[in-house]
C-alpha cells in the first residue's frame, strides 16, 4: 500500500518556526506526546497554538520555550495539578501572548474552520470577562494574520433582535497533530473512547499528521467505516509509536503514569529541576525508544496497561 | 450512637451532592464536582445523567476520575462523543438540569474567576488554568451548584476576571446580558450554603456548617452576607460517608 508512513523525527522536522500548530486530545489523555518531546528535542521556536483544553502537551513545550503565542480555554492536568506550572510560570514573567476562550468556543472555532465557515454564533460566554477583556492588544493582533483581527464580536440576531449571540472567529492551522489509538498506512484512522475534539482540529488544518498505537490493515478498519471520524485522504502522514502518549492516558491501550506526572510536577516547580527534568527525559535521549527505557521500560509500561474491560487500569494506584 | 466524625471536605462534598436530584442531567466539571456527582450516582440519585465535557453521555462510574476525560469516565457510559457534541446539542440546545462546578475565587453574585489574580488581565499577578468548559456550563446550564473551599481571599466583594458568570451584578443584570437561561442556585463551602434571594440575587447564608456559628462564616467571607436566617447545616449520615470514603473516593484523591 502506498504509504503514508514516516518516522517520528522526519514527522517532526516538516513543522517550521513560527506555525500555527493544534494539538490532539485533552489534559492527561491521548496526547501525541512522543511527537511533542521531538519538537522540543528539535528546539522549535516561536510556535503558535491553538486548543480546548491541553494539559503537560503543551506545558512542556511552552516550558521548552518552543511557543510564541496560545489561544486556548484551558491548561493543566486537572487532578494531577490544577494549573499547567510552565504555562502559569510563563504568563507571570510575561514569557508568553496568549488568549482566553472557554472550550465550548475553542471548539466552536474548530468547528468554523472545518465547516470552511468564517466564525461561528454561540449562546455561551456573554456577561463574562472572555467577552469584555482581552490579553492580546488590538496592535498584537492586526499585526499577525496567524491571529483573528478580533477576539469575539457580540451580535443581535437578524431574524430576532432579543436574541443575542457572540461569534467567535474560525481557526485554520497550518498543522494539526493527533495521536490515536489505530491507523493505517493509507491514512484512515481509528479514535476509541471520547474523540475530544480531534475531528475538529484536524479539518481546519492543511496538514494532519497521526502518530499511532498500532497501525492496522485498510481492511480492518473499513469493516465497521461508521465508527472511522476522518476520511483517510485528510490525513497525510501517519507514524506508529505504541506508547506514544506516554505520560497521558489511551483509552483500551494504557492509563496514566502517576509516577511520571508526580516527577514532572515536582520537577516544574524550579526552574534548574525543571532544565533536569527536560535533559534526563528529552534531550538526554535520542528517539522515543529511549524515552520509554528512560522512564522504565517494560516494568513501568506494563503496570499501566489497560485492563480490557475496563479500558483503562482500575488497580492503578493515582495518588503517591 | 456517637454522631459520626467527619472533615468539613467530605461534609461540602455531601451537602453538594444533595442539591442533585435523581433523574437529572448533570454537567460536571474539573475537581470536586466529579467527587459530589459520583456521590449523588451512588446514593440518592442513581437515575442522575452525569456528562463530561469531553464527550461521555451518562457514565454509571466504577472509579472516580481525575480528569473530564478520563478513560474512567466511559465506563457505563450511553455514548461518547466529543466536547462539539455535548457542548452544542447537550448544553446549549438547553438540556441540561444542572451544571456543577468547582470555584477557586467566587463573589458576591456567583462570578467565578478561574483565569487570573490581578486588576489588569495582561499582566496578572496569578495565572490559574482558565476556563475550560466552566464559563460554558455556567453560561448555559438551568441551574449551578458550585463548590468552593471558603477562604476568605476567596470570596471578594467582586472577581477580579470573571470566567463564569454568575448574577453578575445582580437583580436583572445576567438576563440584561443577552444569557438565555441558568445562574448560581447554590454555593456550598466548607464552612456552609450560600444561596441567592429571587429578585436582587444577594447572597445570603441559608446554612452553617456544625460546630460554626453564622458569624463565623461572615467573618471568613468578604462580601457582606446576610446570615440572620441561616439554620444548621445537616450533617452528613454514616450511609452517605461510608459511601463517599469507601466507594467514591477510597483512593482519597480528592478527600485528604
Amino acid at each position: 500500500m502506498p504509504g503514508k508512513l514516516i518516522g517520528l523525527h522526519e514527522a517532526a522536522a516538516l513543522v517550521p518556526d513560527g506555525a500555527t500548530l493544534s494539538i490532539g486530545g485533552f489534559t492527561t489523555q491521548r496526547h501525541p506526546m512522543a511527537f511533542v518531546y521531538e519538537l522540543v528535542r528539535a528546539k522549535k521556536r516561536g510556535l503558535y497554538l491553538f486548543g480546548h483544553s491541553p494539559g503537560g502537551d503543551w506545558d512542556v513545550l511552552i516550558g521548552a520555550g518552543c511557543v510564541r503565542r496560545v489561544e486556548l480555554a484551558y491548561e493543566a492536568d486537572e487532578a494531577f495539578n490544577t494549573v499547567g506550572p510552565r504555562w502559569r510560570r510563563a504568563v507571570e514573567r510575561g514569557e508568553i501572548e496568549w488568549e482566553d476562550y472557554s472550550n465550548f468556543s475553542m471548539v466552536a472555532r474548530f468547528t468554523a474552520g472545518a465547516m470552511g465557515i468564517p466564525f461561528m454564533p454561540v449562546r455561551s460566554l456573554l456577561g463574562s470577562d472572555l467577552v469584555h477583556k482581552e490579553a492580546l492588544t488590538p496592535e498584537a493582533r492586526a499585526a499577525d494574520p496567524r491571529t483573528a483581527a478580533k477576539k469575539t464580536h457580540v451580535m443581535d440576531s437578524p431574524f430576532d433582535p432579543a436574541d443575542r449571540v457572540v461569534l467567535v472567529p474560525a481557526i485554520h492551522t497550518e498543522f494539526a497533530v493527533l495521536h490515536v489509538q489505530k491507523a493505517t498506512a493509507g491514512g484512515t484512522i481509528r479514535i476509541e473512547g471520547q474523540s475530544y475534539a480531534d475531528v475538529q482540529m484536524a479539518l481546519c488544518a492543511d496538514t494532519v499528521i497521526v502518530t499511532a498505537e498500532e497501525i492496522v490493515e485498510e481492511d480492518d478498519l473499513r469493516r465497521t467505516p461508521e465508527l472511522n471520524l476522518l476520511p483517510f485522504f485528510a490525513v497525510k502522514h501517519v507514524c506508529q509509536v505504541p506508547f506514544g502518549a506516554h505520560p497521558y492516558a489511551v483509552y483500551n491501550y494504557y492509563d496514566y503514569d502517576p509516577v511520571q506526572l508526580k516527577e514532572y510536577h515536582e520537577s516544574a516547580r524550579d526552574d534548574a529541576a525543571y532544565r533536569a527534568y527536560l535533559d534526563h527525559y528529552v534531550f538526554g535521549v535520542r528517539d522515543h525508544e529511549a524515552y520509554l527505557e528512560a522512564v522504565g521500560g517494560a516494568a513501568r509500561l506494563d503496570g499501566l496497561r489497560a485492563a480490557p474491560d475496563f479500558g483503562y487500569s482500575p488497580g492503578l494506584k493515582r495518588r503517591l | 450512637m456517637a454522631a459520626p466524625e467527619y472533615s468539613l471536605m467530605e461534609l461540602m462534598t455531601v451537602v453538594a451532592a444533595r442539591e442533585v436530584a435523581d433523574g437529572e442531567v448533570v454537567f460536571a466539571g474539573t475537581g470536586l464536582p466529579m467527587l459530589g456527582v459520583m456521590l449523588a450516582q451512588k446514593t440518592h440519585a442513581p437515575g442522575c445523567i452525569i456528562i463530561f465535557e469531553a464527550g461521555t453521555v451518562a457514565s454509571r462510574l466504577a472509579h472516580l476520575p481525575m480528569s473530564v476525560g478520563d478513560p474512567r469516565a466511559m465506563r457505563g457510559a450511553a455514548m461518547a462523543a466529543g466536547l462539539n457534541e455535548v457542548f452544542t446539542y447537550i448544553l446549549q440546545a438547553g438540556r441540561v438540569d444542572v451544571g456543577f462546578l468547582s470555584g477557586a475565587q467566587v463573589d458576591r453574585f456567583g462570578n467565578i474567576n478561574s483565569t487570573s489574580i490581578g486588576a489588569d488581565p495582561r499582566r496578572p499577578s496569578v495565572r490559574f488554568s482558565g476556563s475550560g468548559g466552566a464559563c460554558d456550563i455556567a453560561c448555559l446550564a438551568k441551574r449551578t451548584i458550585i463548590i468552593a473551599k471558603h477562604e476568605k481571599r476567596r470570596f471578594p466583594e467582586k472577581v477580579d476576571y470573571i470566567t463564569s458568570p454568575g448574577w453578575l451584578e445582580g437583580g436583572e443584570s445576567r438576563k440584561a446580558s443577552g444569557l438565555v437561561r441558568g445562574g448560581p442556585d447554590v454555593v456550598v463551602t466548607t464552612m456552609g450554603v450560600i444561596r441567592f434571594r429571587p429578585d436582587s440575587k444577594a447572597p445570603y447564608l441559608a446554612s452553617f456548617h456544625p460546630g460554626l456559628s453564622p458569624a463565623a462564616v461572615a467573618a471568613e467571607t468578604e462580601f457582606a452576607l446576610e446570615v440572620g436566617g441561616a439554620v444548621e447545616t445537616r450533617p452528613p449520615s454514616e450511609a452517605e460517608l461510608q459511601i463517599l470514603r469507601d466507594v467514591v473516593d477510597p483512593e482519597r484523591v480528592f478527600l485528604k
